[in-house]
């Protein structure tokens, strides 16, 4: 109960902390001035005072931080300084669904990935195979991912769109599980396992190096003297042992895609998720729509970390325990 | 069957690519019912020669018999090792702490064992688990097998990992300096527990650099040095009259029991021989006070009855 509550309160300085230094540097920047964008092209220098008073704007800068936190959590009626009337949090829950979608798929190819490749690397150790994994790895970590979406767009989109392999791919865009699971499906296997290809490229590599580490160990010497088998030396001894540090990655690494890391595949493969809304604040400098983005990541990072942690606990029993039996 | 040869090891050589010879031509029989303890100081290629019997050793060049039970290990495909470990011949390790997977309960992988190497169902296997910790003295075993390793003390992982070792009837137990990692109170409890074990269950080849833990509970020892077995024989025998210069040092090193302190304990003089400065004769020549020409030809094992020792001045 104690930890929830620290956890809460630890929750509640971050997305603070954050929304203070996002609020603070847009102020800060040269050309942000709401007042003049509202007002619109060629506006009077009266008519931008006038808005500048309707909205609020000439108030104190903590009235105003305390108005927007009041909009965006209390009210939840924030809304953009661009687009007007658009509700920015009905925005934010709009596009939630999509990033999900795509992030677990995203998550199943890659940790799915950095299993098989990770284990063929620490299984195969020097040889051929090994080597190829790994060149593999290198190329998958450093292909920009744009580009590769763009090269699998141009692939399945266009050139080979009518041969077998790739006449399944609809059109870009997302639709909604709800519609139709089918067509979610379809429409999120191939930006997903673009997404995918650099994380198991730094997965493999990551745990290829723990499941090493790890058969090195005292308790798989153990484990070989009782005369397991290879398959369950390799899966539930090493991998067992060596799972943890991945997870921990994984962790923060999904958590930032959720909040709108996945950016660069939203936008490439024309997906209305969390990253694409960033994009288009972060273009149009629109305080209202960054604060909710920006916010919204940051509470997944921080739950993420709780989450892992818990896990951590549940798979590790040597972690934190005594606190709570006294 | 006491006094049927067991494990006989002889002439066993192994060649690591960087470390060079570490295995020198060890010979040794462990044979029915016998506890032979295996002394050496470090480096010398007891647990070595422990893990060539489960065929664990590192990679290298591996030569010598090795016949278990009229079977030769060094025949043995990768699918007859896996049989054998764990069923036929058992290994303890020095620290119970970081042989056990730290992240699972104690119970769960004493049942791998058992359900790797028999048919037994889950529920059967976990009787035995309970029934084999109470057996190796362990209080409320039922909760001890809920239990992780790290929640135990030292002494109970270490009878834990007897009761693994034990699990599957196994008829040579490996004991790789088993109580190093203990308290002395506990250390003597494990030594017992060990005894008794050689005395019913299975034979023991118990590791380890202590002469007193060999007095205590071997029946049998085998002296070590530079990866050459240089003596062996009934411990009473060696202990009392040790035939080979260094078996002779190496108990003169330890403090007597009654009468005054000494000063200083005496020392061998020199350090064990590097791979570069590995003597051809006598492993033992350089550093031994009573060397002679004759040791610049590798002695062979001589002496009389079972207790024998690889010195010239052996008659």
């Amino acid at each position: 109960m104690k930890g929830v509550a620290s956890r809460l309160g630890q929750m509640v300085l971050v997305l603070f902390g954050i929304s203070v230094l996002v609020f603070a540097v847009f102020f800060a920047t040269p050309g942000s001035d709401p007042s003049v964008r509202i007002a619109g092209r060629g506006a009077s220098p009266e008519v931008i005072e006038r808005v500048r008073h309707a909205y609020g704007f000439d108030r104190p800068l903590p009235m105003r931080y305390l108005t927007m936190m009041d909009h965006l959590f209390i009210s939840r009626n924030l809304t953009s300084y661009v687009n007007h009337g658009q509700n920015v949090v009905s925005e934010v829950f709009a596009a939630a669904p999509v990033t999900l979608s795509l992030v677990l798929w995203a998550a199943l190819f890659w940790v799915a990935g950095a299993l098989v490749f990770g284990l063929i690397g620490a299984a195969f150790q020097g040889e051929w195979i090994d080597r190829l994994v790994s060149l593999l790895a290198l190329i998958g970590l450093s292909i920009p991912v744009f580009w590769l979406g763009e090269m699998v767009n141009l692939v399945s989109e266009s050139r080979f769109h009518d041969s077998w392999l790739f006449s399944w791919v609809p059109p870009l865009g997302y639709v909604p599980f709800m519609t139709s699971p089918l067509g979610w499906a379809k429409a999120l296997i191939l930006p997903a396992m673009t997404l995918a290809v650099a994380f198991i490229g730094l997965y493999s590599r990551v745990l290829r190096t723990d499941l090493l580490t790890a058969m090195q160990d005292d308790a798989l010497r153990t484990a070989r003297a009782k005369g397991v088998g290879p398959w369950r030396l390799w899966f539930c001894h090493a991998l067992r042992l060596s799972g943890l540090s991945a997870l921990s990655l994984f962790g923060l690494d999904f958590a930032q895609l959720l909040g709108g890391g996945a950016l660069l595949i939203e936008v490439v493969f024309a997906l209305p998720g969390v990253g694409h809304l960033t994009y288009q604040g972060l273009s149009t400098l629109d305080l209202p729509l960054i604060m909710a983005t920006v916010l919204y990541a940051a509470f997944f990072v921080v739950i993420a970390n709780a989450l892992i942690d818990g896990l951590y606990r549940l798979l590790d029993p040597r972690m934190g325990r005594g606190s709570h039996d006294g | 069957m006491t006094g049927e040869a067991l494990l006989s090891v002889s002439d066993l050589r192994l060649q690591h690519r960087q470390a060079g010879i570490l295995l020198d031509g060890v010979s040794l029989t462990v044979k029915r019912g016998q506890i032979l303890g295996v002394v050496g100081e470090s480096g010398s290629g007891k647990s070595l020669t422990g893990l060539s019997v489960l065929g664990l050793q590192p990679q290298g060049q591996l030569s010598g018999t090795l016949r278990f039970d009229g079977e030769d290990l060094t025949r043995f495909s990768s699918r007859d090792w896996r049989r054998f470990r764990g069923r036929r011949a058992a290994m303890i390790f020095q620290d119970p702490m970081t042989a056990f997977l730290p992240v699972r309960r104690i119970g769960p992988q004493i049942v791998e064992q058992i359900r790797v190497h028999t048919a037994l169902s889950h529920q059967a296997a976990r009787e035995r688990v309970v029934s084999l910790l109470g057996r190796m003295g362990v209080p409320s075993p039922e909760q001890t097998a809920q239990r992780f390793p790290h929640e135990l003390s030292g002494g109970l992982r270490q009878r834990a990992m007897i009761a693994m070792a034990l699990s599957c009837d196994p008829e040579l137990l490996i004991a790789d300096e088993p109580t190093t990692a203990l308290d002395v109170t506990v250390q003597t409890q494990i030594l017992t527990l060990l005894k008794e074990i050689g005395a019913r269950e299975a034979s023991v080849m118990l590791i380890t650099h202590d002469m007193g833990v060999v007095a205590q509970s071997c029946t049998d020892v085998a002296v070590l040095y530079a990866g050459v077995v240089i003596e062996t024989g009934p411990v009473a025998e060696v202990l009392q009259a040790p035939l080979h210069p260094y078996t002779k040092a190496l108990l003169r090193a330890i403090p007597p029991m009654t009468g005054s302190r000494p000063e200083r304990l005496p020392v061998i003089d020199g350090v064990p021989p590097s791979p570069d400065t590995r003597p051809v004769g006598c492993v033992f020549a350089p550093r031994c006070p009573q060397v002679t020409p004759d040791c610049a030809i590798r002695p062979p094992m001589r002496g009389e009855g079972a207790h024998r020792a690889a010195c010239v001045l052996v008659p």
